[in-house]
């Protein structure tokens, strides 16, 4: 373990990930293309999505390696966006209901 | 005897209004033990997350409360090749070339560590290559959106919000590809020039705008996902 001012990692763990995100990404296209619909589309999209974004984050970024001070200053604030977005999916519901009563 | 305690009171008692304040905010105490640019692009990084959640949840706002059809995305975006429609073709090719750009930057910052500057600087050209090319892919899209008649304010295949949050989502995270681009282009021609050979050469440039690419990747990773195939 680095102290995170050094980030030498071999290469050949660059070429995984980055295949290992070309792999995601036909998955992810692939949804879309065989017409997967429903509550499966909407969970493989978010699986693959997350899966993407947890490989770039830990190993492009060097996040993995970064000590733990940093990496809860990174990762903790932006749930407060979960909130937001709970938040706003309720209130969206709400408009939704309130335009079918009143436009209808 | 008035005159000696002075400077010892000083020392015992910290300064008070401005001068405190500064002190207080300067006085050598370090978080986080990384170089400081590394930490001041992770903060930016950051902030640009809240922005990005914010219209993405914006986007989540307009499309779950309007009661016209959101026009479907992987229609909107097909291409006609060879006789039939494939859908969100062009689409799929930006994200793969994003995230071709994305592995040749992590390279990049890896030759940096090796202090191989030449390929470091060749490879960070490759990536402000695969950037300027998803940039002008979309703005073939956008092209071919606008010919189609999608306005901020309306289009002709349904829920007007699809439109304005399609513009300012993409456009937004075009823009921040476009800096990267001209930022990429600036570190790589400093670092050929010698610009970072001060005190032993220090190559944490490279990973610092690498954080920038690899964000500006990790966005389009969301946007993929909730916009385009959602």
């Amino acid at each position: 373990m680095t102290t995170g001012t050094g980030q030498q990692h071999p290469i050949g763990l660059y070429l995984k990930i980055w295949g290992l995100l070309f792999v995601l990404s036909t998955l992810s296209y692939g949804v879309d293309y065989f017409h997967i619909q429903g509550f499966l589309r909407w969970g493989l999209i978010l699986v693959f999505m997350l899966l993407k974004a947890g490989l770039i984050v830990a190993v492009f970024m060097h996040l993995a390696w970064e000590r733990l001070a940093l990496i809860c200053a990174i990762l903790l604030p932006p749930l407060g966006l979960l909130v937001l977005v709970g938040l706003m999916a309720a209130e969206a519901d709400y408009t939704y209901l309130t335009r079918l009563f009143f436009f209808r | 005897m008035s005159a000696v305690p002075a400077s010892h009171d000083l020392a015992l008692s910290p300064p008070v209004g401005w001068r405190g304040l500064i002190s207080d905010w300067s006085s050598d105490r370090e978080a986080f033990h990384i170089a400081w640019g590394k930490a001041m692009m992770w903060i930016f990084l950051l902030s640009d997350t809240f922005i990005f959640g914010s219209f993405l949840t914006g986007y989540m706002t307009v499309r779950a409360s309007t009661t016209v059809p959101w026009p479907n995305p992987s229609e909107v975006f097909a291409l006609h090749v060879g006789g039939t429609d494939v859908p969100l073709l062009l689409i799929a090719i930006m994200t793969f070339v994003l995230i071709s750009s994305s592995g040749t930057m992590a390279m990049a910052v890896n030759c940096a560590y090796r202090r191989d500057r030449i390929n470091a600087a060749a490879l960070m050209f490759v990536t402000a290559g695969f950037g300027e090319m998803f940039v002008g892919m979309q703005a073939f899209e956008w092209t071919k959106l606008i010919l189609e008649g999608v306005r901020p304010w309306g289009n002709p295949m349904g829920a007007a919000q699809f439109g304005s949050t399609f513009f300012m989502i993409t456009g937004f995270h075009g823009l921040h590809v476009t800096a990267g681009v001209i930022y990429l282009i600036v570190v790589a021609v400093r670092l050929l020039r010698g610009k970072y050979e001060g005190g032993g050469g220090n190559y944490q440039i490279v990973e610092i705008a690498g954080l920038y690419w690899h964000f500006v990747d990790l966005v389009w990773v969301f946007i993929f996902a909730l916009f385009y195939l959602w």
